[in-house]
């Protein structure tokens, strides 16, 4: 039977390669995919890969799709550095989009600037709000939170259902359940219209540049994940458990509601009962697959929004199932995860 | 009274299908295994299950179809996740994204055709009893069956050896290693195990609860069975406790909205969700009570 | 373990393995889709952006049958192409113009989500034709479509009253938005025209699709005293779970007899060929126009059918009857006096309510339980 014998030192070159198998290897799996259902593989994987990339139209929507993806991404992979299973940065996202939305309705058309500002403001506020629950349950009572983000998540959903099927529903919408549209002022505009990528996405890129920061050349960042790899080493070191606790779920929350309100605040201009696609959920998967790392991230929810527009793509040039989305999105992380195995472990056959 | 009998039926049956899928990742995390691919595995056996049972026209056959599906599909992350070392939680994942996907392609043929299975089942003489034969005994055998699977289950962690062993593996593999036990071995059968009960869930939902299959017709209770092993602090009969509470509640709320409630439907949708955070921070104050239950190796790779 | 290098490396690899399958298409020349022999007059491109998986069984499902009609009727004269499972998110544009952009003549959007963005695109593509299902908005090149299932709840309605011991009939509601408040009424209206005495009890799932959630609500229903059930969400959930408590209940959307065929009464189904074949034939014919089109028995849009055997013969001639008056313009189901279930007046005596007020019925009928949520 093949034991995994553990590498005395992390190899270099596994660790350069792992990530260039699990693409080749997920490629290799769409071109059988395409094989299977008698399309091209080359033409298949053109349309995957290439035709999303070939405009600048196309380029601004991989950014606008990339922007919450990241966003959750980086709060998810401070959180799970700090040991701390966060899996409700969706729930997360539409308290934000709910908190943002509440600002918009609520303040006129005003000073444009100040007006799209405080919406932001207020859904990273109503984000970092619904981490927060989790946090204090946690905390508090020792609820487990992964359970209590994912509960969390059902919740916010059906509020948002509430909200926009009841209190906030545009009164001239024909009694449709979406609220009225934001004002141009308690928007947040597009960088190059009529591209429809917004300062969200520049905003997505300087947290991750901080996100770098924090974990790398912060103490704080140090602390929790000492605290979060090695808990009993860290409470030797007087490091706190809460701290860990609040500080990555309050970030995360944040982060993800910030994505919220540049949903609604952005491409959408109103709330929705479909806001979100599950961003917060795929953004688990770009966080691993970016291996919890801030630059990993940027490129993992690159790799992801170009899946999710090929697969469109690949339904409406070639005629392919929209299943092939999940397929090939879980086919990745599983690679990656294999190949990283042998990153720090050899096999060994006997 | 004269609604509460069938209410008692109606959550039963719908509190099985978690209290299943929950019995079986709860040896699969007695084991030290977190497997999040049940949602996954439940469709990819949903699926398997409806297929055999429609070619076969046995719903036996479709059952056995699907907990031999479910088992595959759980393989599919044991193999990485205990025989790899993978990170246990982006494997499940990755398993629950992949199992929604393909699912859906294999179930293409299947949408719209309906299964011929008699799905009401009486306990004979016991059903005519006075209401407690409306509560407990017109249901589908698979019903009782989960309740047999949590008595086994029980009594196999508590009192044989093979369930200590099961339970020192997910306590200390390292230990249980060095001790000369099988890790890996161990831990594939428990993933398989509990693949196996999770197919027979999604199953039941397929065959039994709604003989038909929709693309994404789990639709979370995937989710909700592994919050249960948490919910129940990884003990067997809570897990039913927890299992039915869910079902009651959610049919109470449907009940209160038959009843014309004034309340948005939305906001008593809610009830589930929200009793299961008060129920879990009641249960959870004691941080040591939770520490005691919980495997400590769950979620954490071995290799020896 | 989590090297920065190791992330770069990979976006390194990502260029190369784009980069590759860009050279593999230079080399070997993509072929083109229509075989360029035909001297006939390129197909009519039109594109389908569905909201759910075509294997749903129930709203995708209904109208991609609509496409196939369509190609069956129009043979290799038209050339479809369809996105399922587009949110009505911030993806439903990026869809829909790259629909435009990709030479679509005509595109067809299948939820009221995509309204917003539809018009957004239509301003963009003005030599491309939008049509929109269930929504209110048009433009130039843009007109909204739907279909009347109210009817078809109204002849179940009749079916209902007719066959109901208990006189309490249970509605199964996904969201609360008019066209479902719409089909509430009718099948109590319709239910009332022949029995005076029954009330309607209706549970929300607030969710349009999911078969175990919708089988508790029937449950919640039967055991609430309802004996006949008709739902407004997109499985058959309700009617299998029906069939095991021993009531009666339709079908919805399609025919689904084989369901339950003790249980079922009647299947009220959608047809959206007629409607597809006609939208086409007037961009294929150079006569489409901006108009709305909502289509009902009359253009065989809506049907009930597979009126059980358990229906007794006249119940079942009613039921023909109403349905031929409705097809034939004879009888308008929203006729005065009409009062809401709070008691007001919403049609007064020999008032017919027009489109508008059809389109924004936001109340319950006499009879009808309960309060539509967040209704004001």
């Amino acid at each position: 039977m093949p034991r995994l014998e553990p590498r005395a030192e992390a190899s270099q070159a596994m660790r350069f390669a792992a990530p260039l198998v699990a693409l080749l290897v997920t490629a290799g799996i769409t071109a059988c995919l395409m094989f299977g259902f008698g399309r091209d593989p080359v033409d298949g994987m053109r349309v995957f890969f290439v035709v999303p990339l070939e405009s600048a139209r196309g380029l601004a929507e991989i950014g606008l799709k990339m922007t919450p993806l990241l966003l959750c991404a980086l709060g998810l992979a401070l959180c799970y550095r700090a040991n701390i299973w966060n899996i409700g940065a969706e729930g997360q996202l539409l308290a934000g989009s709910i908190a943002a939305t509440g600002m918009a309705l609520s303040i006129g058309p005003g000073n444009s600037h100040v007006a799209g500002l405080l919406v932001v403001i207020a859904g990273a506020a109503g984000g970092a709000l619904w981490a927060g629950l989790t946090a204090l349950l946690r905390d508090r009572w020792n609820a487990n939170e992964i359970l209590v983000s994912l509960m969390l998540t059902y919740v916010a959903q059906l509020m948002v259902l509430y909200l926009v099927n009841g209190p906030w529903r545009d009164p001239a919408g024909m009694n449709f359940p979406v609220t009225r549209m934001f004002d141009a002022a308690a928007s947040v505009g597009a960088i190059v219209p009529p591209y429809r990528l917004n300062w969200g996405f520049v905003v997505a890129l300087v947290a991750a540049a901080f996100g770098w920061v924090f974990l790398f050349r912060s103490r704080i960042g140090y602390r929790l994940q000492v605290s979060g790899n090695a808990p009993l080493a860290a409470r030797f070191a007087g490091f706190s458990e809460r701290e860990g606790i609040w500080v990555s779920l309050l970030i995360c929350g944040t982060l993800a509601g910030l994505a919220g309100a540049f949903e609604v605040a952005g491409p959408l201009g109103q709330l929705t009962a479909q806001v979100s696609t599950g961003y917060g959920f795929a953004a688990i998967i770009v966080a691993w697959l970016g291996r919890l790392t801030p630059l990993g991230c940027v490129l993992a929810s690159f790799v992801m929004s170009l899946i999710v527009i090929g697969g469109e793509l690949s339904q409406s040039r070639l005629g392919l199932p929209g299943a092939i989305t999940m397929v090939l999105q879980g086919v990745l992380l599983l690679a990656l995860l294999s190949a990283d195995t042998f990153v720090n472990y050899r096999i060994r056959w006997r | 009274m004269e609604q509460l009998a069938p209410l008692i039926a109606a959550t039963l049956a719908a509190g099985t299908p978690l209290l299943l899928a929950a019995m079986g990742l709860l040896i699969n995390e007695r084991a030290g295994v977190l497997n999040l691919g049940a949602e996954g595995i439940m469709l990819m056996a949903a699926v398997a299950g409806f297929a055999g049972g429609y070619h076969s026209g046995s719903m036996l056959a479709g059952l056995a179809m699907a907990a031999l599906v479910g088992a595959i599909t759980a393989l599919v992350f044991g193999v990485l996740a205990v025989g790899l070392a993978t990170n246990q939680y982006a494997t499940g994942l990755a398993v629950a994204l992949g199992g929604a996907g393909l699912s859906a392609f294999f179930g293409l043929p299947y949408v719209g055709k309906s299964v011929p299975f008699n799905t009401t089942f009486e306990v004979p003489w016991l059903a005519d009893l006075p209401f407690v034969g409306v509560a407990f005994f017109k249901l589908h055998p698979l019903v009782y069956f989960a309740l047999l699977l949590t008595a086994a289950t029980a009594w196999f962690l508590a009192r044989t050896h093979a369930g200590l062993v099961l339970r020192a593996v997910g306590e200390s593999p390292e230990s249980a290693y060095a001790i000369g036990f099988p890790v890996r071995t161990i831990r594939l059968a428990a993933v398989a195990w509990g693949g196996a009960c999770c197919g027979l869930a999604g199953a039941y939902l397929s065959l039994v609860y709604t003989p038909l299959w929709v693309e994404g017709m789990v639709a979370g209770r995937g989710w909700i069975a592994l919050a249960l092993t948490t919910f129940a602090t990884w003990r067997p009969w809570r897990i039913v406790l927890g299992a039915y509470l869910f079902g009651s509640v959610t049919m109470v709320q449907f009940a209160l909205q038959s009843e014309g409630v004034d309340i948005a439907s939305q906001l008593l949708a809610m009830l589930p969700y929200l009793a299961t955070i008060v129920v879990l921070a009641l249960i959870s104050r004691n941080p040591a009570f939770i520490r005691i239950n919980m495997p400590a190796s769950l979620g954490k790779t071995f290799h020896p | 373990m989590f090297s920065k290098r190791g992330v770069i490396f990979a976006a390194i690899a990502a260029a190369g393995l784009v980069g590759l399958a860009a050279c593999g298409k230079k080399e070997e020349p993509v072929k083109p889709a229509v075989k360029a022999e035909t001297p006939k007059p390129a197909p009519l491109k039109i594109a389908f952006a569905y909201v759910g998986p075509v294997g749903d069984g129930g709203w995708t499902f209904a109208h991609d049958n609509g496409r196939k009609a369509a190609i069956k009727e129009f043979g290799d004269r038209i050339q479809t192409s369809f996105v399922e499972n587009v949110p009505e998110s911030a993806d439903a544009e990026r869809v829909i113009r790259d629909m435009a952009s990709q030479g679509n003549k005509l595109v067809f959007g299948t939820t009221f989500g995509y309204m917003e963005p539809m018009l957004k695109v239509a301003g963009e593509f003005k030599e491309v034709r939008f049509e929109h299902a269930t929504g209110f908005k048009s433009a130039d090149n843009m007109r909204a479509y739907d279909v009347r299932a109210y009817e078809g709840a109204y002849v179940a309605g009749v079916i209902a009253g007719k066959m109901t011991k208990s006189n309490t009939l249970g509605f199964v509601a996904s969201i609360p938005i008019p066209e479902v408040v719409r089909n509430i009424n009718a099948f109590t209206l319709g239910a009332q025209s022949v029995n005076p005495k029954v009330k309607t009890k209706v549970v929300w799932v607030n969710k349009w699709f999911d078969p175990g959630k919708e089988a508790e609500a029937a449950t919640a229903l039967i055991n609430g005293g309802a004996d006949i059930l008709l739902q407004n969400t997109d499985s058959s959930a309700v009617l299998q779970t029906a069939e095991k408590m021993g009531k009666y209940a339709f079908g919805w959307d399609s025919d689904m007899t084989a369901y339950g065929p003790k249980a079922h009464l009647a299947s009220s189904i959608i047809n959206w060929g007629p409607y597809y074949k006609k939208a086409i034939k007037d961009v294929l014919d150079g006569t489409w126009t901006v108009e709305a089109n909502w289509w009902g028995m009359k253009q065989g849009a809506i049907d009930v059918v597979s009126i059980s055997d358990v229906v007794p013969a006249e119940v079942k001639k009613l039921a023909e009857d109403k349905k031929a008056e409705i097809r034939e313009g004879k009888f308008s189901i929203w006729t005065g006096p009409l009062t809401d279930n709070t008691g007001k007046q919403v049609l007064a005596k020999d008032t017919t309510g027009d489109d508008k007020f059809v389109a924004s019925i936001m109340f319950f009928v006499k009879g009808v339980e309960g309060k539509v949520p967040s209704g004001k």
